[in-house]
């Protein structure tokens, strides 16, 4: 209906035609590829930018706020980036690197095959081009979304992991996306992680750029969680402050898989992070967490779907945000439980801080019911800090603005938590403390 | 040491305390007993430096300070404890992590070094064995979780780490049976002190037979309206306040 009525299109819309057709020839892939590139090119188009007339998108109304379309990124100069500065990223944790520079896989920074027998890294159309007729739509269904079908058709580069039946990775796995550059470019990073069945890792994903560039991110990840495999991610999102960031994650959970998420941003000028997850086997366990600590004027939405499609598994979301200055804040969550998936147990949890007057938060919680024997709940708040709490502090001689911060800390902590990796708890509170003192 | 001269408190525009006197030197434990509404547990909370109590006359001082003019915080550097009526609860913050921020902020305040963490833990645990607090208890997050009993101890066992010169108890004893009545008024015992002074605010006499007063004030619609010894804390037990709220009437 909307886009029947859109005459007009954006400056950003139509720099995203333009460039689709002077580089569609030159993007990596063979024919398939470029055949599905062309196709999600015109279901985007279709659509266009999604705005808040978009349900899914009625709070990060991206037509206004995507102002216009960067350049594709190319590759940086030799030597624009030290190999130890891909760690950088993550001070104090031994991982294996896999860089992803400018959007495209780069050998030369990561670390080959990801240091560890058990798993093997590729790049993403090398591995494309070899295992011919595997669609990514194949490993994890895509949803409809216009965020991902320009990610689908532009996808510049990135990795394919794979990691090996029953292989226990002793250390993370770091996927680095970094932006190397003096101007403002966008990337389309796409990413493939496949965990075979009873295998065990923990996957690291960072993002960073050059402060204050503009520069324009939209990633995809796709995660097959193998039968009895135990995965966590955690996503940290410490992109320039001018920058716009969207990723995507769509994952299928299998049997008796444990999978726990976690994204922690405080970068960003737009930052939209979408998961679209299948438990897809019976009796897994999901635990999906994030938080976000927001100042200035930046806009952050987290938007998830967990659909229940198999029995006996439970799901959990918490998720923690924190509201600065004049910055916006959402949360998205929809649980859906198929006629199949009985005795689920799911319970989604969001709770807004809101530190300034002027910040805004938005929590949508949603249960989507099939099933009649399942257990699901979900709440939502948003407030300020508890004032006789505050009081309850400075009358034991904390200072006020010491108070608020060990009540915020406490606040994001309960997140926090749920990260089962110590070290990269610890660093990530860390970076808690960090925001507090940067906040003054 | 605490000088409270004709004072005036507006609560949400309602008068509750209408000029109230007090005198508290160092060294004694003075009790306030009302009816309830009478104003105690306002008195405590201005004391401490709530900010929607709105002192409207009279004066505080403290060692010659003007105690309204200072922050809570300020307050507590100063020497000011409040033990809580109703002690909240901070999920996420540890009780020891709770103790060791308060004590090194007042510290700070004061121009002393902060406590190293082997001396904290030290004066912790001594001050916690004392109270018999589980040392499993420090661990868990303030107050959450904890028994009646197990709140009022931990206020006890704040004040005891906090040294302060002037403890008000507001309440302490409410929510408590008499085998946790006694423990806290042990705690509270323990802390006398000719350096220390202490408010202990109640409602009933009982607590006031474990924790013995130098002088007893009664408390009616915003006035101390009589002031005696222990004796006259029996006299209330026996009596009952409505002698003085005719009077204040």
């Amino acid at each position: 209906m909307s886009a029947d009525l859109r005459v007009v299109k954006t400056e950003a819309e139509t720099a995203l035609a333009d460039a689709f057709a002077t580089v569609k020839s030159r993007l990596p892939g063979g024919r398939e590829v470029a055949a599905r590139r062309e196709a999600a090119f015109g279901q985007f188009a279709a659509s266009g930018l999604p705005s808040h007339r978009t349900e899914e998108w009625k709070y990060t109304d991206l037509r206004a706020l995507m102002r216009d379309a960067k350049p594709l990124a190319s590759p940086p100069a030799a030597g624009a980036l030290q190999p130890q500065a891909v760690g950088d990223a993550l001070p104090g944790i031994t991982a294996h690197h896999v860089a992803i520079v400018n959007g495209a896989f780069a050998p030369d920074w990561s670390d080959v095959d990801g240091g560890d027998p058990g798993v093997t890294v590729s790049e993403l159309f090398a591995w494309l081009a070899q295992n011919p007729g595997f669609r990514l739509d194949l490993a994890v269904p895509e949803p409809g979304d216009p965020a991902l079908a320009l990610n689908s058709a532009f996808m510049s580069g990135g990795a394919v992991v794979h990691v090996k039946k029953g292989a226990r990775l002793a250390q993370p796995l770091h996927l680095a996306y970094r932006f190397v550059g003096d101007a403002p470019a966008a990337m389309y990073p796409r990413t493939l992680v496949l965990v075979e069945p009873d295998a065990q890792v923990t996957l690291i994903e960072t993002f960073d750029g050059p402060a204050a560039l503009d520069y324009q991110v939209n990633g995809a990840l796709a995660l097959v969680v193998g039968d009895g495999a135990q995965v966590e991610r955690i996503k940290i999102g410490h992109d320039s402050a001018a920058a716009l960031h969207i990723a995507t994650i769509m994952t299928a959970i299998g049997a008796r898989a444990s999978f726990r998420d976690f994204t922690f941003t405080t970068g960003g000028a737009v930052t939209r992070d979408q998961l679209f997850l299948r438990c897809a086997g019976a009796g897994s366990t999901v635990r999906i967490a994030g938080a976000k600590l927001l100042g200035g004027r930046q806009h952050a939405d987290s938007t998830l779907v967990v659909e229940h499609a198999a029995p006996g598994c439970e799901s959990r979301e918490v998720f923690k945000t924190v509201l600065d200055g004049e910055s916006h804040g959402i949360f998205q969550g929809k649980i859906i439980v198929k006629p199949a998936a009985q005795k689920t147990d799911g319970k989604m949890m969001t709770r807004a801080l809101l530190v300034s007057d002027t910040a805004e938060a938005v929590n949508k919680p949603e249960l989507e019911i099939f099933a009649d024997d399942v257990q699901c709940g979900h709440g939502a708040t948003s407030g300020r800090l508890d004032a006789n709490l505050l009081f309850y502090l400075k009358s034991r001689g904390i200072p006020a603005k010491e108070a608020e911060a060990l009540l915020i800390q406490a606040f994001v902590g309960e997140a926090l938590d749920g990260i089962a990796h110590e070290g990269l708890r610890e660093m990530l509170s860390g970076r808690v403390v960090g925001w507090l003192e940067a906040r003054g | 040491m605490l000088e409270i001269k004709n004072l005036q408190v507006t609560v949400d525009g309602r008068a509750i305390l209408h000029g109230l006197d007090l005198a508290v030197n160092k060294g004694e434990v003075h009790a306030i007993m009302g009816p309830n509404g009478s104003g105690k547990s306002t008195l405590a909370h201005v004391l401490a430096g709530k900010d929607n109590y709105q002192v409207t006359g009279g004066s505080v001082t403290f060692d010659g300070a003007d105690l309204l003019a200072l922050e809570p915080d300020e307050r507590a550097a100063r020497g000011i404890f409040l033990a809580f009526q109703y002690p909240l609860e901070i999920p996420g913050v540890t009780t020891m992590n709770f103790l060791r921020t308060a004590l090194n902020a007042q510290r700070k305040k004061r121009g002393e070094s902060e406590l190293m963490p082997p001396e904290f833990i030290k004066r912790v645990r001594e001050a916690s064995t004392k109270l018999g607090v589980d040392q499993e208890m420090l661990r868990r997050p303030v107050n959450v979780g904890f028994s009646g009993g197990e709140k009022k101890r931990n206020e006890i066992l704040q004040m005891a780490l906090l040294e302060p010169k002037l403890g008000v108890l507001d309440e302490t004893d409410s929510g408590l049976d008499i085998d946790a009545l006694k423990i806290v008024a042990d705690g509270v015992n323990r802390l006398r002190s000719p350096e220390r002074a202490m408010i202990v605010i109640t409602h009933y006499q009982r607590l006031l037979n474990h924790i013995v007063p130098d002088v007893v004030h009664v408390l009616s619609r915003g006035r101390i309206v009589r002031t005696g010894g222990k004796e006259l804390a029996l006299e209330l037990e026996a009596n009952g306040y409505a002698a003085y709220q005719d009077e204040a009437a």
